[in-house]
């Protein structure tokens, strides 16, 4: 990782950085620290100069005016309760309105990014001054206001290409993130009743939950294993019988490929909740497969498709799979035809039979071609949140425990937060799974061949 | 004579190899389209309440449609279908600006950020969506976005906010745009902008319109964040939450043969587009210009 820090470094070497401004700059320069825009105002970059100095106005008044306050609230959290109050005067009682923890820890999180954006462009002032100071003594062509917009549709593109798209990141991704990050070592949990005031509890839900003395973390370890066990199925067994699936339909002699083809995209094409609202439907005690198979006289009473829960860990397998199965299929049609045709021949020669074949050169090939795909579908199905609230909820749930036999890290987290308000619990859960599925990803994603020659189409 | 017999042999083995392949592909293919077939079939169902007796209805009729569409006291089914497709056209152009420009930063500028940036992206990427709901509720009520008829700008917000995240599809075809066709722009004095639109652009067919109908899609399939943000404001559901709620306890029963109209009316155009999105899909990583 250090090796490639470097090695960008040196392909984007810049002598202005802050360092040097301050170790090198001049008096106008080293002002600049205090007052933002000084060195692009004596350098008649009237309005870049009054723009950095909007931005540290706008600042200070909004750190006076309650910035200070989000902080200090953000570190001691806590606050008053609402209070019954006498009112002698009207007679009556009336409430104080108490403080909102969740409120102090959203503006807390909030005015720490705005902190960073503004320490940010606090660095790019000092930047920016001492490149124009520089300039200006080695008598180069200082940029008007007017040369830096035209720079923004050509040498910085990037800049206003990836300014909306990264503010929206930033807003409904990584906010919200950090916003439950931080919930993670709170008290706030319907637990004690800590839903409005709520404090600073370290890391003691980590040890709630990865602890085996407790309901919470019993339920954790028994949904993890679950989870592992149903990632490993549903992303191994698609992949394998969506591909042996399109091997039959690419088999030379299989007539009409494109009607079998159909057949299944037409499966894949139906939105994923119809389908499985459907099959929920038709699972159920008294669905369309029970009743067909008891009036058939088959069975004397309903089979216990989602209610039991070995039955209803093999169904959502199952379903997974006729979920999936088509779109493996379509993934994989492309690249079997790019197996070369010598490698069969060559086997035939040597006798090999289909099942030989297939394990010693179709499915190696694949392996290693498609190793990317089959981590997102890995962590795809980790996170495989519709299948499992829309067949079963999770149930059968056992009496007393937050997680039903079918749920996943995912589902929990949700009922954790959404059902039971247990919030730090879950957003514990919720990074438990991050760091598994992070570690796991960024290793592949880095040894695979599309990020280490990107450009190797060029 | 050897010979003609092996011959004779590997003949007779290849039709039985035919057989069992086409009988299977039949077995298979009935499994996965009858489901469909029936849940057609009981859209035009006459029967009432959820019980059913057999695969196909005893009558059929069009009142399920009718009901569907015109009783609207409970379940607004029209203005549901109103409301997704608002917040669809809006995600839709926000989002494929997004993913567009990213990706096209990604790929062919080179700045010091690029590859951090790409790799907090593909981290961003692993959190379960909706881990963070609960605190984006929180920060959409703070800004005064969770009540009212702001629910469908909080919504086309969360669908289109992060969008940008999901910048690889797009990214990997841009990357075979030959950069030739980049510097003879230059070299005509064109600035990066122009080379972004009047070269990349036009170049990019397969993944624009790969890029506008994933994102055109994504309120009509999703269902978590409509349910989390909606909560019980009805008049706002998109359609996802209102074919989940008939089948909740309390309406199944009047709705549960609407509730498959619902689902053939939405399941028929989104259909459509899945596959012409498909097509461009396979063209897209076909490359831009073909050799």
């Amino acid at each position: 990782m250090a090796k490639i820090f470097k090695k960008r470094e040196k392909e984007f070497d810049d002598p202005y950085t802050v360092g040097a401004a301050i170790k090198n700059g001049n008096a106008v320069t080293r002002l600049s620290m205090l007052f933002m825009g000084l060195g692009n105002l004596t350098h008649k970059q009237i309005v870049k100069g009054l723009l950095y100095l909007g931005i540290e106005i706008a600042y200070i008044l909004f750190m006076v005016q309650g910035g200070i306050t989000n902080l200090y609230h953000l570190i001691t959290l806590g606050g008053r309760p609402q209070e019954e109050v006498w009112n002698e005067a009207k007679g009556i009682y009336e409430y104080t309105s108490g403080d909102s923890t969740i409120l102090f820890l959203l503006y807390g999180v909030a005015t720490l990014f705005l902190t960073v954006a503004f320490l940010v462009a606090w660095c790019a002032n000092l930047k920016s001054a001492y490149t124009v100071e520089c300039f200006a003594k080695e008598g180069k062509h200082i940029n008007s206001f007017k040369d830096d917009l035209k720079d923004l549709i050509n040498k910085r593109l990037h800049w206003t290409l990836l300014a909306a798209p990264w503010t929206g990141i930033l807003i409904f991704t990584i906010l919200p993130l950090v916003f439950m990050i931080c919930m993670a070592f709170t008290s706030y949990s319907k637990v004690d009743d800590k839903l409005t005031i709520f404090n600073w509890v370290g890391l003691k839900n980590f040890g709630t939950v990865l602890g085996m003395g407790n309901s919470i973390g019993k339920t954790f370890w028994s949904v993890l294993g679950w989870t592992l066990i149903w990632a490993v199925f549903a992303t191994f067994l698609n992949y394998i019988l969506g591909m042996l699936l399109a091997i039959i339909i690419n088999r030379k002699t299989t007539r009409c490929k494109g009607f079998w083809r159909f057949c299944f995209i037409l499966s894949a094409a139906i939105p994923q909740f119809v389908s499985l609202l459907l099959m929920r439907t038709m699972l159920k005690d008294n669905g369309l497969i029970n009743v067909l198979l008891m009036n058939a006289g088959l069975i004397d009473s309903p089979l216990p498709f989602l209610t039991d829960a070995t039955w209803a860990r093999v169904t959502v397998i199952l379903i997974n799979l006729w979920v999936g199965i088509p779109f493996t299929m379509m993934q994989v049609t492309g690249i079997l035809q790019n197996i070369p045709g010598e490698l069969y021949e060559a086997a035939k020669v040597d006798g090999a039979g289909p099942a030989t074949i297939f394990f010693k050169i179709t499915l190696p090939y694949m392996l290693f071609v498609t190793t990317p795909y089959l981590i997102t579908t890995f962590t795809g199905n980790i996170n495989n949140f519709n299948v499992i609230f829309l067949l079963t909820g999770g149930a059968p749930v056992p009496v007393g425990s937050t997680a039903g036999k079918t749920d996943l890290l995912v589902t929990w987290l949700y009922k954790l937060t959404v059902d039971q308000q247990y919030f730090n619990v879950g957003a514990v859960v919720g990074i438990l799974t991050f760091v598994v599925l992070a570690i796991v990803s960024l290793v592949t994603y880095h040894n695979t061949g599309s990020y280490k020659n990107e450009e190797g189409f060029q | 004579m050897a010979k003609e017999k092996k011959n004779s042999s590997m003949r007779t083995r290849r039709i039985i190899a035919d057989t069992v392949t086409h009988i299977v592909l039949a077995v298979l293919a009935f499994i996965w389209v009858i489901p469909i077939v029936w849940i057609i079939l009981l859209s035009f169902s006459t029967q009432k309440g959820s019980y059913v007796t057999s695969f196909f209805p005893k009558g059929y009729t069009l009142k399920n449609y009718v009901k569907l569409f015109t009783d609207i006291q409970v379940l607004n089914f029209p203005q549901m279908f109103k409301n997704t497709f608002i917040i669809a056209c809006f995600v839709c152009v926000i989002s494929t600006f997004f993913v567009l420009s990213a990706a096209y930063c990604y790929s062919r500028l080179r700045f010091k950020m690029r590859k951090p940036l790409m790799n907090v992206s593909m981290i961003l990427g692993l959190f379960p969506g909706f881990m963070s709901m609960v605190a984006v509720y929180y920060i959409l009520k703070a800004v005064g976005l969770s009540e009212g008829s702001m629910i469908r700008v909080a919504l086309i917000l969360v669908y289109s906010g992060g969008a940008a995240i999901q910048f690889t599809i797009a990214k990997g075809f841009f990357d075979t745009v030959p950069k030739s066709l980049d510097e003879a722009a230059y070299l005509d004095g064109a600035t990066k902008f122009q080379v972004f639109t009047k070269v990349t652009v036009p170049l990019s067919k397969p993944i624009i319109v790969y890029t506008v109908l994933t994102s055109f899609l994504s309120p009509w399939l999703d269902f978590i964040f409509a349910k989390v943000i909606c909560r019980a404001n009805a008049e706002y559901y998109t359609v996802s939450v209102g074919l989940w709620k008939m089948l909740e306890k309390e309406y199944i029963d009047n709705w549960y043969t609407s509730f498959a109209a619902g689902a053939v009316c939405i399941s028929i155009p989104i259909a459509i587009l899945f596959v012409i999105m498909q097509k461009y899909y396979t063209d897209g990583l076909s490359g831009a210009v073909k050799g």
